[in-house]
């Protein structure tokens, strides 16, 4: 099915139902994920790619419009045999590849086995995905939270959100959603409901990262789906009075700094950069606290990054 | 504190960086922005006098120790590409208001040093991690920040080359993420020095192969190794003006401390050279590089464009250097990877401060302007006799170890190639020298002043810099030619 959607989406030229198509990808690889025990990225696969990302590319497409241009044939060619000469060699390497499940592969031998068996020990949370993405590895998942960071200063930089100066807005044309969808009774009605319950299950999946699937990331993107819908039904302008641009400018900054923070408060208590052990007396206590304010970093940045990204987007289309 | 110096290496710029996209007040970001660049640039100095002679730091992220947690590993290779980026970043983010101030509105310019400290802070990243996930990690920022760089260049191209630029980095950066995932699943680390301890059992592995393809393809693409330099030119050439330095003297350096790290260190010389045949892939590749981007360089009417050809043939120079597999071509790329960022980064720059007075770069533009700026183009010619490889600059030091690393595999062609190139070189940069110097100054542009100190005092360093390291070659050339033994573990 995943073969079949990709082609499917290459050969559409209306680009609204390639977006929808993508979200379907997403869907079904998520499923994948769930399929190969990867819950958490499954999560965040159904949370970025069918979710938020279907979002940004409606609200793409609402500025450059609907159609795309067929490309010539002969300009095919070089990504052509790139992705056969690509796929040639990922065909080659599969023949040696561990089996698919098989309890002796590599990656279970050396050092998964501490991170299964002792970071309840060492670290804490039962989710050890958590553990490991938040403390093992805590420097991999700054880093990222700094990818995000990137994006929406590349973002501003480019697009030039929050700077528009309100005398200078056109009459408004219909926006992304609104006008449209605000009529639409049934929408309308269906999100009232649906809203309020999203918002606290991002709190939910944000605070309960440790103990199931779940983390800053994914409930960031879920609050921002929420206020994005919210946008999308009753207009930017009522979405930017519960969310002043101009103030939610600031957090995917202070999302990155009090990751940062809690790395630098380790510093100063006389551990290394992000070692939550040396915050509490108590080793155990110290990863606690530390996960749960780099998870709230994370949170922060990314629903701020979403909502930033998106009504940069819209203001763009009015 | 001092045992805290990796870190804080690095965490000087990412988070001045978040402070910075806060302020609406450019001056003040400025302010925040340079200061904090030049504090890491002492970091790094600190760094480099506690690994020099041979020194190994290793920093335990979140005090796990490796291979469970990510470990930042610094040597004096890493060290050196340390000092090169925040050096080189610190001083072009000098001059980088000024540059700034003609394209964009100032409550902007915060929110442009935040991403130039990003992509900063990225490289440092990449430079210090020991860990192979990590790099990929940075690599997204310093990407990311690249592209935003670029785009905001005052010439709407800027966009398309920006786009090319993002759909073959993400290309190569994909890549490179699919070698490591490979690697990871034959091993089961990400730990650099634990991979480099594990691979060798599995050399057979077609799994370890394909990686190794995949690596190289990926970091070529980055490196801009010839022929996947297109994206290169028409980046440099209209990204803003300051930037271009900045970009020119780093990212491709940082992505070349990346293959060699990985080559060498992770994959192994032998598995590499010998089994993979890479030297076979680079030596070809390279030469038609340096000659076909020379000549192409030596018919560009833009200076900027032409400066940033003759990027692709010293980076050439570089590959070069590495596929030759001997101690005189390793020491000789290493030693041009730090010349030329200076080199190349000077040149832009003093080009810039042309632009910034006569709001072109083409060459017929240019022409008379040793007259009527003639400090800013004193610096150029000088930068310029370092590109070409004169004595008493750099540029001679490393084409020196590059011609003695041909000769000693008894290559003499290869030497007489690469003085043809330089010879290219010499004809390129004379060609910019004779408008400057001997065409009469064009009506429109006689009015043209010098530029501001603040512009004008970093296009010196650079020059005066490039002299430096044209006599005392202890930090360039010595020290890389330790390095380079030690790669190729020969006793030091």
């Amino acid at each position: 099915m995943l073969v079949a959607t990709v082609f499917v989406i290459i050969r559409l030229e209306k680009l609204m139902s390639a977006v929808m198509m993508m979200g379907f990808f997403s869907l079904l690889s998520s499923c994948i994920f769930m399929v190969l025990d990867a819950v958490d990225v499954a999560f965040t696969e159904a949370a970025v790619g069918a979710g938020v990302s279907t979002i940004f590319f409606l609200a793409a497409i609402a500025i450059v419009g609907r159609t795309s241009r067929p490309v010539k044939p002969n300009k095919m060619i070089v990504p052509l045999i790139t992705c056969l000469g690509t796929g040639a060699i990922l065909i080659y390497a599969s023949f040696d590849m561990p089996r698919f499940g098989i309890n002796d592969a590599p990656i279970h031998q050396h050092v998964a086995p501490r991170y299964l068996n002792d970071s309840a020990g060492e670290v804490g949370p039962p989710n050890v995905v958590t553990s490991v993405l938040a403390s093992y590895r805590g420097y991999d998942t700054f880093g990222e939270v700094g990818v995000v960071f990137t994006a929406f200063i590349g973002v501003f930089l480019l697009l030039g959100a929050g700077t528009r100066k309100s005398g200078k807005e056109r009459p408004a044309p219909p926006n992304v959603g609104e006008g449209s969808m605000r009529q639409k009774v049934v929408l309308r009605e269906v999100s009232d409901l649906v809203i309020a319950p999203v918002l606290i299950f991002a709190l939910y999946v944000q605070w309960h990262g440790d103990f199931g699937p779940g983390g800053g990331f994914q409930a960031g993107v879920i609050f921002a789906s929420g206020i994005i819908l919210y946008a999308l039904i009753y207009g930017i302008v009522p979405a930017q009075k519960v969310m002043p641009p101009r103030k939610l400018a600031y957090f995917p900054a202070i999302g990155l700094l009090l990751y940062a923070g809690v790395g630098v408060v380790s510093m100063f208590k006389g551990g290394n950069f992000l070692n939550y052990s040396v915050l509490a007396h108590d080793p155990l206590h110290g990863q606690h606290y530390g996960i749960l304010i780099i998870e709230l970093g994370v949170g922060i940045t990314v629903a701020a990054v979403m909502i930033n990204i998106f009504f940069s987007f819209s203001e763009r289309s009015l | 504190m001092s045992n805290q110096l990796p870190a804080i290496v690095l965490l000087l710029t990412l988070l001045a960086a978040p402070l910075c996209s806060m302020m609406r007040n450019g001056d003040h970001a400025w302010k925040l922005a340079v200061s904090s660049a030049w504090l890491s640039v002492v970091a790094a100095f600190a760094l480099l006098q506690q690994v020099w002679g041979g020194y190994e730091i290793s920093y335990h992220m979140g005090g796990w120790p490796p291979p469970w947690g990510i470990e930042v590993r610094i040597d004096e290779l890493s060290a050196l590409v340390l000092v090169l980026v925040t050096l080189f970043g610190s001083i072009v983010l000098s001059a980088l208001r000024e540059s700034l101030r003609p394209i964009m509105r100032s409550h902007r310019h915060s929110l442009y040093y935040t991403t130039f400290l990003l992509c900063m802070a990225s490289l440092i990243g990449i430079t210090i991690t020991g860990d192979a996930f990590n790099v990929f990690v940075f690599l997204e920022i310093s990407s990311l920040s690249t592209y935003a760089l670029i785009a905001r260049g005052r010439d709407r191209r800027a966009l398309t080359a920006s786009f090319r630029y993002l759909i073959m980095g993400t290309i190569g950066a994909t890549f490179i993420l699919i070698a490591i995932g490979f690697i990871y699943m034959v091993t089961g680390t990400l730990n650099m020095a634990d991979l480099a301890e594990r691979l060798p059992a599995h050399a057979d592995n077609r799994v370890v192969q394909a990686s190794f393809a995949f690596f190289t393809i990926g970091i070529a693409l980055k490196v801009a190794v010839f022929p996947l330099h297109y994206w290169l030119p028409n980046s440099y050439t209209y990204a803003p003006k300051a930037t271009t330095a900045f970009l020119a003297a780093t990212a491709t350096k940082v992505s070349l401390y990346v293959m060699i790290r990985f080559v060498f260190d992770v994959y192994g010389i032998e598995f590499s050279f010998q089994q993979m045949q890479l030297g076979l892939l680079l030596v070809p590749l390279s030469i038609a590089g340096f000659l076909i981007a020379s000549l192409t360089a030596v018919f560009q009417n833009d200076v900027k464009r032409l400066l940033a050809w003759s990027s692709v043939a010293q980076l050439s120079y570089m590959v070069l250097g590495l596929g030759l597999l001997n101690i005189d071509g390793l020491t000789a790329s290493i030693t041009h990877m730090f010349n030329h960022a200076m080199i190349k980064a000077g040149l832009f720059l003093a080009l810039a401060a042309m632009i910034y007075r006569v709001e072109s770069s083409k060459l017929s533009d240019l022409a008379g302007i040793g007259r009527t700026m003639p400090y800013t183009t004193a610096a150029f010619v000088i930068l310029g006799l370092g590109l070409i490889g004169v004595p008493l600059t750099a540029g001679f030091v490393s084409k020196w170890y590059l011609i003695s690393a041909a000769l000693e595999k008894d290559w003499l062609w290869l030497a007489v190639l690469l003085i043809a190139s330089s010879l290219m070189a010499v004809v390129y940069i004379g060609k910019i020298i004779d408008a400057a110097y001997f065409k009469p100054v064009s009506a429109s542009h006689a009015q043209v002043k010098e530029v501001p100190p603040i512009i004008l005092i970093p296009c010196w360093t650079f020059a005066l810099l490039t002299i430096y390291f044209g006599i005392d070659t202890r930090l360039s050339a010595g020290l890389a030619g330790r390095v380079a033994q030690t790669l190729l573990g020969v006793g030091s």
